[in-house]
């Protein structure tokens, strides 16, 4: 075994691979760029080489600084993680010219499964299913017709040249194929001045499952079964879980056999994952293979108790896999759900900044890992576990350079449902400010009733959130019991705020038991009866919960059972109220007596102010360019200026026919969320 | 008898009515609440004891004689806020328009002079169109006694203003001679002269709302401490701000149950300061993290960004904070600022609430607009603040402490009881290259050896070591441990004594 392995990333997959080294007793060494001086892979690694400045390009995928490193240090192996050099094959020689070990597959077959074209022919050869369709030119819409009927309906008529959804057509029946043939025809012809048309399956219901598959140089190769990973968004993976909900045992052998057979093909030796399209009738076809850890792989670990990471090292060190196709058991479910540092309420843009807070949800070890001790958490293990792959830390800096995930948070139960609930009360307890991100999406999605079915597609996100997140709205059942968790809490704070020093003696304030809760538009009024273990609030309906916590005044997350189920609130300050965040949904929630609540009411409801005549800035960012001038007239859409955020450059359109009025921001400026940029007539 | 008790609440009912049903639903109409009402809200429930409901007017001329309400457009009284006593007024705009009468002054009047005895704020909820025209120079007379009570009442009793309608003319003093003014959004304005006299005399156009409302007088004039949504979040915000105030100069600062542990490490501080020497960083960060349960009262949120100034809790005991924050004009000291953070240390001195400084400061904001707006004497606003003060001082310096206003930040030399640094700190005369092109002048045109020297400059002197060999830095802390050493440092000082020379007042640079 290795005594030394250097990690050629950053982020959460190089503290991934540190832990999993530390486990086997390897030394680590991490290298890290300027902005990374102070990341979490840095301090975790037993020593640390610096590479180059903040961009990737210039840093963590510059083979040579690298190598340089691995000189350095007196590495013997290497692990790429995930992305930067990690399906480089020229980086997979340059080590084997070193000497080094790779810890992935060998470089014939991250070349072979580079290309699409040539791998998806690979994949043919060795019997694995792929889209069917005809490659070749088609003459006139009887042919294509014919080819049609071979493929089997639905099919897609493509142009060759095409992209963008021009030339192409979607056939359910022999008419629609001659049609769209033609029309698809034309169009490329004029679009693209190129009519070659080509068919293929339209597969409906897409849903993404990919395989995993572990093979050892010593010709073993097996499946870790399947991922589903079809909540994407604009093919981003948001959630995964492992297994899939939709597949059988007979399809899951198949793809997980097929899987294999291409391993074997391409003489695979590392995890590799085979990502499928399947339909909704279970049809499944070859997309591609990625040739390295994917970011996913913790909920197989979860299922199966492999450490794939061990496995990696294991097997580059020339090892024999320790486990047979028989061996490998579904053992449970496990969610994966991703942390972006994306604003969900602005279209998802990217946010960085400072995570002033970041407070993961504890650690619980159970399952197949916990049994085989592949992984251990902070807490004793539980029927239900909860994971959390991270590369940040509290007061940690998220920059424009990088990848926008911050962790990955997984949970594992022995139901599917069992999953997703621990899942819903992880993200409760994952606190994060600073930085704009998707945690509130995430638990929206779990309370999705067609994610709770299983019953998506990879257009889930798109058809599901059509014009973005705007929020969560809860159920009264919710809003009951936080109206009643809210009165409790406010209790406290209140009668604390009676045993200030300097009170005139007996003429204290006597803190009362009716109160008004005003949230998310509802008005409850509440009696509270408390006692030494906690409070029942009656409300005007009859019902009556049960409240009891530890919550005190200043704790930004109130842990507490209401009639005996634990619900974690995160709990702000807002003027005269609380700001709470619970399943997603962010609401003001206002305590007040009786007296106060009725002339609370009397109050003028005030709408936020009217900003459709300000450019306001959607993100902090650097003004790049401004392209108008005071009193020029805008027309809808025109550019307005760029802004350069997470190394993207942004520009800002005019949503309708306009004049500039004043212009507040020049070039260089950097500008923070809902800064006006300009204002209009 | 019976029926004599019940004339007593006839009365008191007619009272309470003010100016009658439809002028309470004209002024609900304004999103505005009554007098009593907003009483109701500022006070413990059940606790307001009223003076005067029965007073009214002596005024003969044009007719007045026939309209004599009881009240005269204010309600007075004394009672508690979480169980402390304060004395309060509140303008009635439905008698008279909530206008000063010679009688009206004298309700105000009476309860400032028991506030004043007695030792307990004083708050004036204003809602009035000013002085009673009918009256002449009675109701001026009585606006000047109202003054001359603020005056005396200064610093020995904390006088809080709520301007929750118009307040203008020479209505407008008594609120800018109290410690605090507060006024609610879209429903209250301050001015000496109102839109029309400003359009006769100066031809300029403007609306009440921009020549005095709550947006410009936070944000640009500063004669507001805060503004509030409404009138209910404007009132409950006061009582959170008497939480944290002694009820007179007699009394130590109010101190509560607290739930958060005095040694709370904060490792994410150790990241706060940027890599980058130029780049920002929030300072609201290091309060929140530093205060007892991150509850932090700031005052003038929306002026003079450059510096924070507010209340927060150590140990449950009240602390004022000032602090620069380097996300605006990088933490410099300017005219607006130092006016501003000059007039909160005094504050906190006058009812003897500690002080912490937090600094990061690269001096002074330099240009012509500065020197010739007087930024040297009111610089030295903020210097002679902190210099006279004689409460605990502790500062905190977490970056840059350049030059003079390295002197002023509530220093070692004048009279700080504790001066802390970070291991970031940088205490000098000024920034290495400035400094370093001054004193090798002569290797100007030489860029390699200005580096060499700008270099070793840094090494020198970009540390809080220096300032520590001397003793100007009483120590070197971990900023994760800040909250920690700051609550003993000022549990050490509870019962710090010191006076300043005998004078009768001194001549601080007005």
């Amino acid at each position: 075994m290795f005594d030394k392995i250097l990690i050629a990333n950053r982020g959460e997959i190089a503290c991934r691979v540190i832990k999993t080294a530390r486990k086997m007793g390897i030394r680590t060494v991490a290298v890290y760029s300027d902005a990374d001086r102070h990341a979490l892979h840095v301090e975790m690694a037993d020593e640390a080489v610096h590479i180059g400045p903040p961009p990737a390009n210039q840093s963590y995928i510059v083979i040579d600084k690298i190598m340089e490193a691995i000189r350095q240090t007196g590495a013997q192996a290497v692990h790429p993680g995930y992305g930067f050099l990690s399906e480089n094959p020229k980086f997979a020689e340059a080590l084997a010219a070193a000497n080094i070990a790779f810890v992935g597959p060998p470089v014939g077959a991250i070349e072979k499964m580079g290309d699409k074209i040539t791998s998806k022919k690979i994949a043919q050869e060795a019997g694995v299913s792929t889209v069917p369709g005809y490659m070749g030119l088609i003459e006139d819409a009887e042919e294509a017709v014919k080819i049609s009927n071979q493929i089997g309906y639905p099919v897609m008529i493509k142009a060759s040249a095409g992209g963008g959804g021009k030339g192409m057509r979607i056939a359910w029946t022999d008419a629609e194929a001659r049609e769209g043939f033609q029309s698809s025809k034309n169009e490329a012809a004029s679009s693209f001045g190129d009519d070659r048309i080509f068919i293929e399956k339209f597969v409906t219901q897409p849903r993404h499952i990919e395989i995993q598959v572990l093979a050892d140089t010593h010709g073993n190769a097996v499946y870790l079964h399947e991922r589903e990973c079809s909540i994407q968004r604009r093919n981003q993976k948001v959630v995964e879980e492992a297994p899939s909900p939709f597949l059988d045992e007979a399809t899951r052998k198949a793809m997980g056999e097929q899987a294999v057979a291409l391993a074997k093909a391409v003489g695979y030796a590392s995890a590799g994952t085979v990502e499928f399209i399947v339909d909704g009738d279970r049809n499944f076809y070859f997309l591609e293979m990625n040739t390295r850890l994917q970011v996913e792989h913790p909920v197989t670990e979860l299922i199966t108790g492999v450490d794939l990471v061990e496995q990696m090292i294991r097997v580059a060190a020339g090892e024999k896999l320790p486990f047979a196709q028989e061996d490998l058991k579904i053992t449970g479910w496990a969610i994966e759900n991703r942390l972006y540092a994306e604003d969900p309420y602005r279209g998802f843009l990217p946010s960085i900044g400072r995570l002033t807070r970041y407070r993961p949800p504890i650690e619980i070890a159970s399952g197949p890992m916990a049994a085989a001790g592949t992984w251990h958490g902070d807490a004793p293990t539980g029927k239900t576990a909860v994971r959390n792959d991270t590369g940040v830390f509290e007061g940690g800096e998220i920059s424009m350079y990088y990848d926008p995930m911050i962790a990955k948070l997984c949970t594992w139960g022995e139901t599917r449902d069992a999953a997703i609930e621990e899942m819903r009360q992880a993200l409760d307890r994952f606190e994060v400010e600073g930085i704009g991100h998707n945690l509130p999406f995430l638990a929206a999605v779990m309370d999705h009733p067609k994610f709770i079915s299983g019953d998506m597609t990879t257009a889930f996100i798109a058809e599901e959130y059509p014009e973005g997140f705007e929020g969560v709205e809860l159920s009264d059942d919710w809003l009951k019991k936080i109206a009643a968790s809210c009165a409790a809490m406010h209790r406290v704070a209140e009668i604390r705020r009676t045993r200030v020093s300097g009170r005139m003696d007996n003429h204290e304030r006597h803190v009362g038991e009716e109160w008004n809760v005003a949230l998310q538009g509802t008005d409850y009024t509440v009696r509270i009866d408390a006692d030494h273990d906690g409070s029942t609030i009656a409300l005007p309906d009859g019902t009556s919960h049960r409240v009891e916590g530890s919550w005190t005044p200043g704790d930004q997350l109130a842990e507490m059972t209401v009639d005996g189920q634990p619900i974690a609130l995160k709990v702000g300050k807002i003027s005269g109220g609380f700001r709470i965040r619970f399943r997603g949904a962010d609401l003001k929630v206002h305590v007040r007596t009786p007296r106060q609540a009725e002339l609370a009411r009397l109050m003028p409801e005030k709408l936020p102010p009217d900003t459709s005549k300000l450019l306001l800035c959607p993100m902090p960012g650097l003004v790049v360019k401004i392209d108008v001038e005071v009193g020029q007239e805008v027309q809808e859409g025109q550019a307005l200026c760029t802004i350069e955020a997470m190394k993207m450059e942004n520009i800002l359109r005019a949503e309708k026919k306009s004049i500039v009025t004043k212009i507040n921001a020049g070039a260089g400026d950097s500008l923070a969320v809902d800064e006006v940029i300009m204002e209009f007539e | 008898m019976k029926d004599i008790l019940h004339e007593l609440e006839a009365r008191r009912g007619q009272a309470r009515l003010g100016g009658g049903e439809k002028r309470i639903e004209a002024q609900h109409a304004k999103g505005k609440l009554t007098a009593r009402e907003r009483i109701e809200l500022l006070l413990d429930e059940g606790s307001f004891e009223e003076f005067d409901m029965f007073v009214a007017h002596r005024c003969t001329d044009f007719g007045m004689e026939k309209q004599r309400p009881y009240g005269d457009g204010v309600v007075t009284g004394w009672g508690t806020i979480n169980g402390r006593m304060v004395y309060v007024f509140s303008q009635d705009f439905t008698v008279f328009g909530g206008s000063l009468s010679e009688t009206h002054a004298q309700k105000i009047c009476k309860i400032m002079d028991m506030a004043i005895q007695n030792g307990a704020p004083v708050i004036g909820i204003n809602d009035s169109g000013g002085a009673r025209i009918q009256e002449g120079v009675a109701s001026l007379a009585g606006y000047a006694e109202v003054f001359q009570r603020n005056i005396m009442a200064s610093g020995v009793i904390p006088q809080i203003s709520v301007i929750m309608g118009p307040c203008a003319g020479g209505a407008v003093y008594s609120p800018a001679m109290t410690d605090f003014i507060f006024m609610v959004r879209d429903s209250s304005y301050m001015f000496v002269t109102g839109p029309d006299v400003v359009k006769t005399v100066t031809n300029e156009q403007v609306t009440a709302e921009e020549l005095g409302g709550a947006s410009t007088h936070t944000k640009k004039s500063s004669v507001a401490d805060g503004a509030f949504e409404n009138d209910v979040e404007a009132l409950a915000e006061v009582r959170r701000l008497v939480d944290f105030l002694p009820l007179s100069n007699r009394e130590k600062p109010p101190v509560r149950p607290f739930f958060d542990e005095p040694g709370r490490v904060e490792k994410s501080l150790d990241t706060l300061i940027p890599d980058n020497a130029n780049a920002p960083y929030d300072m609201k960060e290091l309060i929140l993290k530093v205060a007892d349960e991150g509850d932090f009262y700031e005052i003038q949120e929306d002026f003079a960004k450059n510096i924070i100034t507010g209340f927060i809790r150590l140990e449950g005991q009240t602390v004022g904070v000032v602090a620069n924050q380097p996300m605006v004009l990088a933490g410099c000291l300017d005219i607006d600022s130092s006016r501003k953070a000059a007039r909160f240390v005094r504050f906190c001195d006058c009812f003897e609430i500690p002080i912490l400084t937090l600094v990061d400061v690269p001096g002074f904001l330099p240009g012509t607009s500065q020197e010739y707006g007087g930024v040297i004497k009111h610089g030295a606003k903020l210097l002679f603040a902190y210099g006279e003060a004689t409460v605990p001082k502790v500062t905190v310096i977490t970056r840059k402490a350049y030059g003079g206003a390295y002197d002023v930040m509530a220093s070692k030399h004048l009279r700080g009881d504790f001066n802390y640094a970070w291991p970031t700190a940088e205490i000098a005369v000024m920034g290495a290259k400035g400094a370093t092109e001054i004193i090798h002048r002569g290797d100007l045109g030489n860029a390699d050896k200005i580096a060499a020297h700008t270099k070793d400059y840094e090494d020198r002197f970009a540390n809080p070591f220096v300032a520590a060999e001397r003793g100007f830095i009483d120590e070197v802390i971990q900023p994760r441990s800040t909250r920690r050493r700051v609550s003993r440092a000022f549990a050490s000082l509870r019962n710090k004594k010191l006076t300043n020379p005998w004078k009768k007042h001194d001549n601080i640079p007005l």
